[in-house]
């Protein structure tokens, strides 16, 4: 049905190739649809982003190009591809050349081991999320790339100051990761989506809903804003500060590759999230199982998005320093706590006890934490005097 | 709680999403140049001269007595006498001006040379979308540009124009009644 | 240019900057990403306000101060027709007074609703608190239209009172508007004051200690943010302020975040006063008899008249010697002095820091340049 459609357009369309290269004309047609929707998930991004914004803010987004401004990705691509390019004449400008390709190319791999539907995964690696987390750290290289071949002190800076904020957010990325992953007991990404397809009443078994898996979440998805430069972690990228980032020797469509390679991290990295604590592409409640699968999991995509846009428009940035001790001294443990709690889930038998002692260790790790952060920010509320 | 803030505001700042679509008083763009906003009876921006009845060099109420053009405080107004008079609208004989040239580009809307005229002659007008070209001279308003219409000046600033109105017609009729003499005095 | 060692940079925050709130340059060394010195730079915005000021008659020279301090122009006016006042012995009637009095709240209430959308804007907000506060700001901006006929440039005051009178129609609509204000502030603080993100990185900024504050002629929100309880309205009296009844916040800290909560207090406070005023102004004339439009020419002697800006003191010199024109015409620019103290408030901080204690100090450059 439905479900299974692409799978048999895929199949069908082979059928038509012949037999000799019938390998190479499958991988063709699994890479071609990530290859064009992705792209224009991102260009709808945009738009929704700049509209959601805007309607935070109270006002309008764009809206002269197109039906409610849904073509503005147009204007902008035209935009960006007729502004000249320009390269500083010191620059080196082999490495400028490839960092932003490197990017793309490094944006789009991690797509390959996310199952975006029943049976719809270009491949089934064993190893499939260690796969994702190995490419997830070239991204930083490319970044670094930028940065270097500007020969620019300013955005050396910035890059310096982006690879130190992913390479510590990387670490509570990957501890939460690991909570899923002893509790499916597989690398698989397809496994681990296996395993969260049972429902219990109504309740489906996805990991977000036990205790250690909502955190783990949390934490996820936190380190994943950090990963990508969104704001409240977008210091490198800041426009108010002084140093405006590492790709500030950009202009034209080079840029415009930044900003693609960006999002479609964002994209991956919400879509590794969806497959390890939302359950994939399965359905919420046992009787919505009849909507396919891969329109499951772009709306999930789609809720992560909107969250990610509704974080930006409200909160002001981290400071540089704020930004890495919060990654070391809050999240980290946080995470080591995540991994006891879900070992304790794990290994206690089911019922209210195990539900008890997951939530006591995090509540108890959490007040203990928090309390530090705002003791070391000296953050306190405030009473004022008032004279008469 | 460490993160309570963090909710609270993210609450705010949904409800002003939600808000945006459905509470008219939320989403105050107003989208020019289709939709305008009406504009506020003082609302001022440059000034403009007013003549009564149809002819713009007969019924110019200026007397070119160079008040305005001495108070005011960029000095962008310059103005020549003429050499001979025409009566005003009480029938004294005035003299009028013969060039009279605003500099609008120096121009600050300050509206001093409104309050120091003494002959109602120059007014603010509220039209803003001025721009030009010409930048030799597409600035420098002369005469023939600047006069306006009385019903001009009493479709755009309608109270202060019936409070003009009353006056004038008052001192005119003082003025019509000391030309005639009283008959208890015949 | 000195040889500095290897690990420090010097950079300058140059004038074109989003951040700098008008043209405004600080050079600044750094060492890693600690500031060692800072240095600002101003003068761009410099358009000879005192010397036209004493070329061009007094009443002249009521236009040119609207825009001096370009965001509150009608506390502008104020300043300077109280000084001429006092050269000239004229004296306002009551509700003139009060129509003043309520003006200048309101410009307090639009320029700390600016402030503080500014200082969010500066960290990196993305313009939500800045679009929330604009839209407060532009409805009293539509009150000033309606009331003197241009939103910002009001050249409203005049010596011994005011330019027109105010309808019935405007009070009512600025009641509706004192009454819903109150509901945005309270919208504003769950958006903001509670924020942990906001007091981590403004709770021990930029601190002022008191001495220093005092020292330095600090006048304003910074002021009272570092615990000195002096506000203009309740210590000159001037105006008709002595009838309301209204308090004054003061901080301990004298750190960004409690120059923040100065303004949001103070916003509160305007709000009580507005709500006094509008209940209790009185009918009658709004310019004093004696006043003359033109040729003022006022006792020889000299005056100087202060009032509480929402920057701070602003202050108005004037020496007369009997002709229509000032012999000597000086600004008290609260922006500038308060600026002075900018690098003391800096030193040891980091550079992300700067631009957000700049922008909590506060400054147009249309008063620090005149």
């Amino acid at each position: 049905m439905l479900d299974q459609v692409f799978v048999s357009l895929k199949h069908w369309l082979l059928g038509y190739s012949p037999a000799a290269i019938q390998p190479a004309v499958s991988i063709l047609l699994t890479i071609l649809p990530i290859l064009l929707v992705f792209p224009v998930l991102f260009a709808l991004t945009t738009v929704l982003e700049r509209k959601g914004l805007g309607r935070i803010q109270n006002r309008y987004g764009p809206n002269r190009v197109g039906f409610y401004g849904i073509l503005q990705p147009m204007a902008d691509a035209l935009k960006s591809l007729t502004k000249e390019d320009i390269v500083p004449a010191s620059a080196d400008h082999t490495v400028h050349f490839l960092a932003p390709l490197i990017l793309l190319a490094v944006a789009f791999l991690p797509f390959a081991v996310l199952p975006i539907g029943r049976n719809m995964i270009a491949a089934n690696l064993d190893a499939g999320v260690l796969f994702f987390f190995a490419i997830g750290a070239i991204s930083e290289l490319s970044v670094f790339m930028a940065g270097w071949s500007s020969r620019n002190k300013y955005s050396l800076l910035g890059a310096m100051r982006a690879v130190a904020q992913m390479i510590s957010y990387e670490v509570p990325l990957l501890l939460s990761s690991i909570a899923v992953i002893m509790a499916a007991g597989s690398l698989s990404t397809v496994e681990i989506v296996n395993k969260q397809a049972g429902f219990s009443g109504i309740f489906p078994h996805w990991y977000v809903l036990t205790p250690w898996g909502f955190v783990g979440f949390v934490l996820f998805m936190i380190a994943a804003t950090a990963e990508t430069n969104r704001s409240p972690f977008d210091l490198p990228e800041g426009e108010s500060e002084i140093i405006a980032g590492y790709y500030i020797e950009y202009s034209g469509f080079k840029f415009a590759l930044f900003f693609l390679g960006e999002y479609l991290g964002m994209f991956a990295i919400s879509g590794l999230g969806i497959t390890l604590f939302l359950g994939g592409w399965g359905a919420p409640l046992p009787f919505l199982t009849w909507v396919p699968s891969w329109i499951w999991f772009f709306a999930k995509l789609l809720g992560l998005i909107i969250g990610f846009i509704w974080v930006r428009g409200t909160l002001p940035r981290l400071r540089m320093d704020q930004l890495m001790n919060f990654a070391w001294k809050f999240m980290l443990p946080m995470a080591l706590v995540v991994v006891v709690s879900a070992g304790a889930w794990r290994f206690l038998p089911q019922g209210v006890t195990r539900w008890l002692v997951s939530t006591l260790l995090l509540a108890v790790a959490y007040g203990l934490l928090a309390r530090g952060v705002e003791s070391r920010n000296k953050i306190a509320k405030r009473t004022y005097r008032f004279a008469e | 709680m460490l993160g309570l803030g963090i909710l609270k505001g993210l609450v705010e700042t949904a409800r002003n999403f939600l808000g945006s679509y459905i509470d008219k008083e939320r989403l105050v763009t107003v989208q020019f140049p289709e939709e305008r906003l009406p504009v506020a009876e003082a609302a001022r921006n440059f000034p403009f001269l007013i003549y009564d009845g149809v002819d713009p060099e007969q019924g110019l109420r200026c007397v070119a007595c160079q008040i305005c053009e001495k108070e005011c405080p960029p000095r962008c107004i310059t103005i020549e006498k003429s050499k001979d008079k025409k009566p005003d609208f009480v029938g004294k004989q005035q003299f009028y001006p013969a060039v009279f040239d605003i500099d609008v580009s120096v121009c600050m809307s300050c509206q001093i040379c409104v309050e120091v005229c003494p002959f109602d002659a120059i007014r603010m007008d509220n039209e803003f979308e001025l721009s030009t070209t010409d930048r030799f001279g597409g600035l420098l308003w002369t005469k023939e540009k600047l006069a306006r219409p009385n019903e001009h000046y009493e479709a755009i600033h309608p109270t202060e124009a019936a409070e003009v109105e009353a006056r004038r017609a008052e001192e005119k009729a003082q003025a019509d009644a000391k030309k005639q003499p009283s008959t208890v005095t015949q | 240019m000195t040889q500095v060692a290897e690990d420090i940079m010097e950079i300058s925050m140059g004038p074109q900057h989003p951040s700098t709130h008008g043209v405004f340059r600080m050079d600044v060394r750094l060492e890693g990403e600690r500031v060692l010195r800072l240095k600002p730079v101003f003068g761009y915005l410099h358009r000879n306000h005192e010397k036209i000021a004493e070329s061009a008659s007094y009443l002249a020279a009521i236009p040119y101060t609207d825009r001096l301090d370009y965001l509150c122009s009608m506390t502008n006016n104020w300043g300077y027709t109280l000084a001429v006042e006092k050269l000239a012995g004229l004296a306002v009637p009551e509700r003139a007074e009060y129509i003043r009095v309520i003006v200048a709240e309101l410009t307090r209430l639009q320029n700390h609703a600016g402030m503080v959308g500014f200082l969010l804007q500066d960290m990196g907000a993305s313009g939500t608190p800045l679009m929330y506060a604009f839209t407060q700001r532009e409805k009293v901006l539509d009150l000033f239209e309606e009331l003197s006929g241009a939103r910002m440039m009001c050249n409203y005051m005049r010596f011994g009172g005011v330019r027109v009178d105010c309808s019935q129609q405007w009070l009512e609509a600025t009641a509706r508007l004192v009454g819903a204000f109150g509901g945005f502030l309270d919208e504003f603080e769950q958006l903001l004051t509670g924020n942990e993100i906001l007091m981590a990185r403004t709770q021990g900024v930029g601190v002022l200690p008191r001495e220093l504050a005092i020292n330095a002629g600090v006048t304003g929100p910074g002021l009272r943010a570092s615990g000195v309880n002096y506000d203009l309205r309740k210590v000159d009296r001037y105006g008709v302020y002595e009838r309301f009844q209204f308090r004054v916040p003061l901080g301990e800290h004298g750190d960004v975040f409690d120059r923040y909560m100065m303004r949001v207090l103070e916003m509160r406070e305007s709000l009580k006063i507005l709500e006094q005023a509008l209940r209790d102004i009185p009918g009658g004339a709004i310019m004093d008899p004696k006043a003359k439009l033109r040729g003022l020419r006022p006792k020889v002697g000299e005056a100087y008249a202060r009032i509480e800006s929402p920057k701070g003191e602003l202050g108005f010199y004037l020496i007369s010697d009997g002709s229509p024109n000032p012999y000597r015409y000086r600004v008290r620019p609260p922006s500038l002095i308060n600026l002075t103290v900018l690098e003391d408030m800096c030193l040891g901080q980091n550079i992300a820091d700067v631009v957000v204690i700049l922008g909590s100090i506060d400054i147009v450059m249309g008063e620090v340049d005149r």
